[in-house]
């Protein structure tokens, strides 16, 4: 068996696509964002409650697409919640070096593990645009998402 | 057995398979496997080689030229034209307008033919399972100047409902716009049926023949079809080059298309008289090279017995059919009698892409998403398929090939899933 496929599609990665964490519409959003790629048609929606101090207080997603995509949308929640905008924007740079096989010296070694099961997606280069969607949507929420 | 004899002796397809390079290297370690014709064919020697002489030896800039290359170069092109025209048996060879592609061919209909014609409320008819190239040029008309979609449903098998199609052309109706052979179902139109109804309300038949020239004979006299798109790099041949055919008295009362050099009769400060078709739709230096390129490939498609080709692509098709048939974790999309050599399908619990992943690491070339026919997937209730698409040069070892990748891709994409 092809090891790289094995890594790829490593049990962690396809038990989040099966059973995705913080899945489902979060009413009282305060940010939200679509993400679509139509190139594929992979789709994640990002929702997700801003609180005073600037941390993301939860985190929610929908959405549909390969495993790749909705695995990532759902280690990408868990890791997002709790943290400031700082953190997120550290994590997600951090994220995006990772998956295209660069150094990723921003990551703290806690985050740095948590997301190792990702790296395997440098040898695929034609997927990482399908893990780096709902990073790119959490960062659309930010910036142009919030609910008026 | 005597027939598939039969089919030998008329067309070898692993002397075919040599002809093109392409064939014989490897992917990721694994000798490829390339079930993707419907997106883009691979090419051949002689298209290769034929390319590579003419912009050796003849090439110079088309017409108008007194030098003898601009000559030679004009010979070929216009060659072209009429290798085009004997293969889609035009009566005329000025009604073969050379386009950079399919997608500029239906574009040149909409805008040039159908645009002027159209009042807010007239109807273009086409069907659910076109490409976006035959849908979006008849959005810019209902966008633009108010035009109206009528939708012809498929049945579940993916075949044409040939009696809604018939009841949805109407006095409104300004143009049937309906693909010769559908590049995710290989649904193969009844295109004379559909001609003669269309014609019996006074309706003129645009075709997209993208796949339907690749895989059926086309006559279009015989079909009496008003426009037939064609495009060069699924038919074996060079990418930027396309045909449309239409009819000499349609292309005479056509507006031109791109504004250019090649295109006009004469330019003045204050007027601009246009050129003849073909040359009032061909504005600008046309891809010359690519011309000579696509007659290339149809001369070389036309060395061998089509019917015998169509033979041995059904062969695989069927191979291909029962296997996938056997597993019960897949959803075939198209079971149309008499379609063409595609298949596309869903797999319970993966993917398209994931999919395609892992069968791109055993080497095999298959095309995953919604193949440019969103209105179609949503027909059919599926974000994305899975698509196995076949060539003259596939052989039934390819789909062993294409089956063992499906059930490695069960194995990693299913783990743990299934019981």
């Amino acid at each position: 068996m092809d090891h790289s496929l094995r890594e790829l599609y490593q049990e962690v990665i396809l038990d989040h696509s099966r059973h995705p964490r913080h899945f489902g519409v979060l009413e009282n959003a305060t940010h939200k964002a679509e993400g679509y790629n139509p190139l594929c048609g992979d789709k994640v929606n990002v929702m997700l409650v801003l609180d005073k101090d600037g941390k993301v207080a939860d985190i929610q997603f929908t959405g549909k697409g390969c495993a790749i995509s909705q695995a990532s949308a759902s280690m990408m929640t868990e890791m997002l919640a709790g943290r400031t905008l700082a953190e997120a924007q550290k994590l997600m740079e951090g994220f995006i070096h990772l998956v295209k096989g660069e150094e990723a010296p921003g990551l703290s070694p806690d985050d740095r593990e948590h997301l190792d099961v990702m790296a395997g997606l440098s040898e695929f280069p034609m997927r990482v645009k399908c893990a780096t969607l709902a990073w790119h949507t959490f960062s659309n929420a930010i910036e142009e998402g919030a609910a008026s | 057995m005597t027939a598939q004899t039969k089919i030998a002796s008329a067309f070898d397809a692993a002397k075919a398979r040599a002809d093109f390079p392409i064939l014989s290297r490897q992917v990721h370690g694994k000798p490829l496997v390339y079930l993707d014709s419907g997106a883009s064919a691979q090419k051949p020697n002689v298209v290769l080689d034929c390319m590579r002489d003419f912009a050796a030896t003849d090439y110079a800039n088309v017409h108008r030229g007194v030098h003898y290359l601009s000559g030679a170069a004009t010979d070929a092109y216009e060659a072209a034209r009429r290798t085009v025209q004997k293969f889609v048996n035009a009566a005329h060879e000025d009604e073969v307008i050379f386009t950079k592609g399919g997608t500029e061919a239906i574009n040149l209909v909409s805008y040039s033919f159908l645009a002027p014609k159209i009042q807010p409320g007239d109807e273009i008819v086409l069907s659910v399972m076109e490409h976006h190239s035959n849908i979006v040029p008849w959005h810019f008309l209902r966008e633009r100047q108010d035009a109206v979609l009528r939708w012809v449903d498929v049945r579940d098998d993916g075949s044409l409902d040939i009696e809604a199609l018939d009841a949805a052309i109407t006095s409104r109706t300004k143009l049937v716009a309906i693909t010769h052979m559908s590049n995710v179902l290989g649904t193969v139109t009844p295109l004379k049926d559909i001609v003669a109804r269309a014609h019996a309300k006074g309706v003129p038949v645009l075709a997209d023949g993208c796949q339907g020239a690749v895989h059926e004979i086309v006559d279009v006299q015989a079909l009496d079809i008003d426009f037939y798109a064609l495009t060069g790099h699924k038919l074996y041949g060079p990418t930027g080059i396309g045909a449309l055919y239409a009819k000499r008295s349609h292309l005479k009362e056509m507006r031109p298309f791109n504004g250019g050099g090649e295109m006009i009769r004469e330019v003045t400060r204050d007027i601009v008289t246009y050129a003849d078709p073909p040359a009032r739709f061909e504005a600008g230096t046309p891809p010359i090279l690519e011309a000579v390129g696509l007659a290339a490939a149809m001369d070389y498609l036309n060395g061998f017995d089509r019917a015998a080709v169509r033979a041995h692509e059904q062969d695989l098709y069927a191979y291909a059919r029962q296997a996938v048939g056997e597993l019960n974790w897949i959803r075939v999309i198209g079971d149309a009698p008499g379609k063409g050599a595609i298949i596309s399908f869903e797999a319970e619990g993966m993917h398209a892409h994931d999919i395609a992943t892992i069968l791109d690491r055993e080497g095999v070339a298959v095309r995953a998403g919604h193949h440019c026919a969103q209105v179609l997937m949503e027909r059919f209730g599926v974000a994305s398929t899975t698509r196995a698409s076949f060539g003259l040069y596939n052989s039934r070892a390819d789909v062993d090939t294409l089956m063992t990748g499906l059930t490695k891709a069960r194995e990693i994409l299913a783990q743990g899933s299934i019981g």
